[in-house]
């Protein structure tokens, strides 16, 4: 994956090259607004990092200016400001995701992985199979081994998102943002415990676990046979 | 002399100063206007008198020539009046008539003339004012019938004194009433002005004078009042969340300095250097919390979050968080009920309402269950939420078994960092029922909290909205899309 890094401060920028690298991940770096625009136009990058404030540019503008070009690279935005108003100004101007400073570098791994992600064929497809288990989007129907699973609503959707994103780890605070829609601390670890009754439902009469937890950093659905 | 050019400077006393200028013209304008046409129909009948005397003097000489005309003006003469005569002869000489002599000017004239004359009076001779009609006759004889028009020249001097005297005692009545009311007006001001000196020298305890009569000043006064009020209580937030931060923040940063200056302290190994870098971190995720918690409170009661407000049903958000926490409440052994059927419309922000719900349900898993001892006793721990409509109001109450709060430390437990000692075992950074309390202040609504018997009753009242109107963000997107603010 190739992710243009577009931050002012030297150090956070050198420790996500660092840090991307380390993941295999080609990471180049831009220190303002304008450069970081100029570089996006010119390359073709998998996903942009944008801190929110830049000098000359300010990361909205970066983004703005992108958008108006027709160049749809997927865009994280990375702000100090954290608030849900903020949020929206952030995505209403064209980024895909927001992240608030500081955060953990496995949530901005496990983002940008799912926005890359995202411009794959599989977002428009009615069924995801990962193993033996399949979902089908059209009749709600969730299938393992051939087998009926009853789900609520609710762990339909978690299990939708999660095959979704099959292969890839999703954040708790994916999960809450993705399928319940909340974008705030609920304090407890309410996600953990609907996973674990969604991995009752789908794993606990079968060999092989498909749902699997990433330590200190979330959840992955992925056939480990392959 | 400082003071008076201020006070001149009022708007008052220059608003005074105007209207004075305006009235004084009107009033001269009508009062010149009704001397002038005053004037004009005196001068009418003044020249329809003299031609009428003319006419008859006339009817005289035709009748009788000369002589006839003599004997008729000496005739006249006689009877007293305002009528004045005169024939004089080619020399000028006084033949008949009342005017004792003519000047040299008027026996040149001919035609209208206007002249002085003198006659006699008490204690002299005085000069008085006249117009006339010259005629020449035949044989150089001259005719001058005129009437002695003094009083209207002193009807002039009237009208021009008293137009001057009554714009004088208006100018001053004008001027002084303006001077009066001005310096009532700057006092007033200058002791607002005053006030607020010292309010921007810091002391924030300072109020504007009011004076109870009412008026439009006192009205602004009473409302700045109120807006300083507001801030002082702002200013004594600020000042409070700043006591709190050092006291709450600091502890856990030294807790967490003191753990790395420790791990450092020991001989090198990994394992130990691990964790003692995992529970940095975890403190440092749970410092970041409390920071993101406490920004948050301010920013909602300074007012500046709620952009984002929608229409939406309060008791679709209240199942959709109580079915959040149902899995979490089953692993703790706790009943969560919610009973929230009929749509509730309210206008709020679906994000902090929805936080605000899951804090007092949060609340209630963490500190509403009973004693573990209690709770053997067969009976499960129950945690109740609800949504309604009360009045104009909706209502959410979360009620738990729970120990709950004495009477006394209701109104304490809303203040930032606040955490009654039955609850210090649990986690928590005593910032939940604030930020619930702050959402509801946002939005319109208000936080109590009530006796459940036993237990603890919080309700959290919002302003309802009758009609709902066209939701922008999609509240249900259909399983499968990713939900995204729009």
């Amino acid at each position: 994956m190739r992710v243009l890094v577009i931050e002012d401060d030297q150090e956070t920028a050198s420790f996500l090259k660092r840090a991307l690298k380390e993941q295999g991940h080609v990471a180049e770096h831009a220190a303002d607004g304008q450069t970081g625009l100029e570089l996006a136009r010119v390359n073709a990058y998998d996903v942009l990092i944008v801190d929110r404030m830049l000098p000359k540019l300010d990361g909205l503008a970066v983004i703005g200016a992108l958008r108006a070009e027709e160049i749809r690279t997927p865009v994280l935005i990375l702000s100090a400001l954290g608030e849900v108003d903020d949020r929206v100004k952030g995505l209403r101007a064209g980024g895909d995701d927001y992240l608030t400073k500081p955060y953990a570098f496995s949530e901005l791994l496990a983002r940008i992985e799912a926005l890359a992600r995202r411009t794959s064929p599989e977002e428009g497809s009615t069924r995801f199979v990962v193993g033996d288990l399949v979902l089908d989007r059209l009749s709600h129907k969730v299938t393992r081994a051939g087998e009926a699973i009853m789900l609520q609503p609710r762990e339909f959707r978690l299990l939708e998102y999660l095959m979704k994103h099959a292969g890839q780890v999703v954040t708790r605070t994916m999960l809450l943002e993705n399928v319940w829609d909340y974008h705030f601390d609920p304090q407890t670890n309410v996600i953990d415990v609907h996973v674990s009754r969604l991995r009752s439902k789908i794993d606990k009469n079968f060999a092989t676990p498909l749902l699997h937890t990433v330590r200190g950093a979330g959840y992955t659905i992925r056939d480990s046979a392959h | 002399m400082t003071a008076l050019t201020k006070l001149f400077r009022t708007t008052t006393f220059r608003l005074s100063l105007t209207y004075l200028a305006l009235f004084g013209a009107a009033a001269a304008v009508a009062i010149f206007y009704i001397y002038w046409n005053t004037t004009v129909l005196l001068t009418r009948q003044l020249h329809d008198t003299i031609d009428a005397e003319l006419k008859g003097l006339a009817e005289q000489y035709s009748a009788g020539g000369l002589t006839r005309l003599v004997s008729t003006v000496a005739d006249r003469s006689r009877t007293p009046g305002n009528s004045l005569y005169f024939v004089a002869d080619a020399e000028g000489r006084r033949v008949a008539g009342n005017l004792s002599a003519i000047t040299e000017e008027l026996s040149q004239s001919l035609g209208p003339v206007e002249f002085e004359y003198s006659r006699p009076a008490e204690g002299g001779i005085e000069t008085r004012l006249a117009f006339a009609n010259v005629f020449k006759l035949p044989g150089g004889y001259r005719l001058i019938v005129g009437r002695d028009i003094e009083d209207r020249r002193e009807l002039a001097r009237v009208i021009r004194s008293a137009m001057l005297w009554g714009l004088g005692v208006m100018a001053l009545f004008g001027i002084g009433g303006g001077y009066l009311v001005s310096r009532n007006l700057l006092a007033r001001i200058d002791a607002v002005s005053a006030t607020t000196r010292t309010i921007m020298e810091g002391d924030l305890t300072g109020r504007l004078p009011v004076n109870g009569s009412g008026d439009e000043l006192d009205r602004l006064s009473q409302n700045l009042n109120l807006m300083l009020a507001r801030i002082e209580q702002l200013m004594a937030g600020l000042r409070e969340v700043s006591d709190n931060i050092a006291h709450d923040l600091k502890t856990p940063l030294s807790r967490l300095r003191n753990r790395v200056e420790a791990a450092l302290r020991e001989p090198y190994a990994e394992p130990a250097y691990r964790e003692a870098l995992e529970r940095t971190i975890e403190e440092a995720d749970g410092l970041i919390k409390t920071f993101n918690a406490l920004l948050s409170i301010a920013r909602l009661e300074a007012g500046a979050a709620g952009d984002n407000k929608e229409s939406l049903d309060v008791s679709e958000l209240v199942r959709d968080v109580a079915e959040l926490y149902e899995p979490v409440a089953e692993e703790r052994g706790i009943m969560l009920k919610a009973d929230a059927v009929g749509p509730v419309y309210t206008r709020a922000d679906r994000q902090l309402l929805g936080q605000a719900i899951a804090n007092l349900i949060d609340n209630a898993l963490k500190y509403g269950a009973p004693d573990r001892t209690e709770s053997a006793n067969g009976v499960v721990p129950e945690v109740s939420v609800t949504a309604g409509a009360a009045g104009s109001m909706a209502e959410i109450a979360v009620t738990d078994r729970g120990p709950g709060v004495p009477a006394g430390e209701r109104e304490r437990v809303l203040g930032r960092f606040v955490r009654l000692e039955a609850s210090r075992s649990e986690p928590g950074s005593g910032l939940g029922l604030s930020l619930v309390a702050a959402v509801a202040r946002l939005h319109g609504g208000a936080l109590r909290l009530e006796d459940n018997d036993p237990g603890l009753k919080v309700i959290l009242s919002l302003p309802t909205e009758a009609q709902p109107r066209a939701n922008g963000s999609a509240k249900q997107a259909a399983p499968g899309s990713e939900l995204r603010p729009a």
